[in-house]
């Protein structure tokens, strides 16, 4: 993932908090966090940190809406 | 609800069923069987009120006799076999071809519209969803669909497979990885 560094003050600020967060667990942890919140609840931890990250990645955000969908599709399966 | 007129609607439940039982049984002739079951279990009880659809209705009797398949086929080593190694199918290091080396996806997932529940009413949408179930490794499918479809709790699933709930989390996080991308690359990117 390549990102554009912009050199005005403002954006810079908000890159790097949102490069933080984003960071506090990656991706992958993120997506088997999603999936494993299927099978139930998550502890308090594991529930900030998907938060934190899903606040700022947009990939993961998207991904959170396909598990989504999948669960309704499969759904409408059986009816 | 006659019994003349429950057979009748009985017959075109039939492909669904045997649809649900193949991917999880991965065997033409004891699914055969089993939708076999179900639909005589359906004809001779009087379990059906009409509170739920005649579709959820059946996929209850469905789920009780996959689950006596299971339990029958574990007692046959031979024949269990032919199911392939669960242990196979749980290695979480698959999964890294579809991150980078700090945990990014690589390639990130698409943009599915604005809203992707009309798929759901296209009779070809769910074909591919079929075709992609279907490319699912055995036990990852059979998983999948006890889960999602049948509606089993994740320690029924863990207790009729001899798995461990670690183990479950993985097959399913597998399962819906897989079957994402596969419904992104055949469907949603197609159809922008």
């Amino acid at each position: 993932m390549t990102e554009t560094r912009d050199p005005a003050p403002p954006a810079r600020r908000r890159m790097t908090w949102k490069r933080v967060l984003g960071h506090i667990i990656s991706c992958k942890d993120a997506s088997r966090l999603v999936s494993r919140r299927e099978e139930g609840p998550l502890s308090a931890w594991q529930r900030l940190a998907l938060r934190l990250h899903l606040s700022v990645c947009e990939a993961c955000s998207r991904f959170e809406r396909q598990i989504a969908f999948l669960r309704t599709a499969m759904q409408r399966y059986r009816q | 609800m006659a019994a003349a007129d429950i057979s009748r609607d009985l017959e075109p439940q039939r492909s669904y069923l045997l649809r649900v039982a193949r991917l999880q049984l991965r065997d033409e002739a004891l699914a055969e069987d089993v939708v076999q079951e179900t639909l005589l279990a359906a004809l001779s009880g009087t379990g059906f009120s009409g509170k739920s659809s005649l579709r959820t209705w059946l996929t209850g009797i469905l789920k009780h006799k996959i689950v006596d398949a299971i339990r029958k086929k574990q007692r046959e080593p031979t024949v269990a076999s032919s199911f392939g190694d669960i242990d196979a199918e749980i290695d979480i290091e698959d999964f890294d071809a579809l991150f980078n080396e700090r945990g990014g996806w690589e390639p990130k997932p698409g943009e599915w519209g604005n809203s992707p529940e009309d798929a759901l009413n296209q009779r070809q949408f769910l074909d591919v969803m079929d075709l992609c179930l279907e490319k699912l490794p055995p036990n990852t499918a059979r998983v999948f669909m006890m889960r999602e479809v049948m509606e089993l709790e994740t320690d029924e699933i863990c207790k009729e497979l001899t798995i461990n709930a670690n183990n479950l989390w993985v097959i399913l996080y597998r399962a819906r990885m897989a079957l994402r991308l596969c419904l992104e690359q055949n469907w949603f990117a197609r159809n922008d």
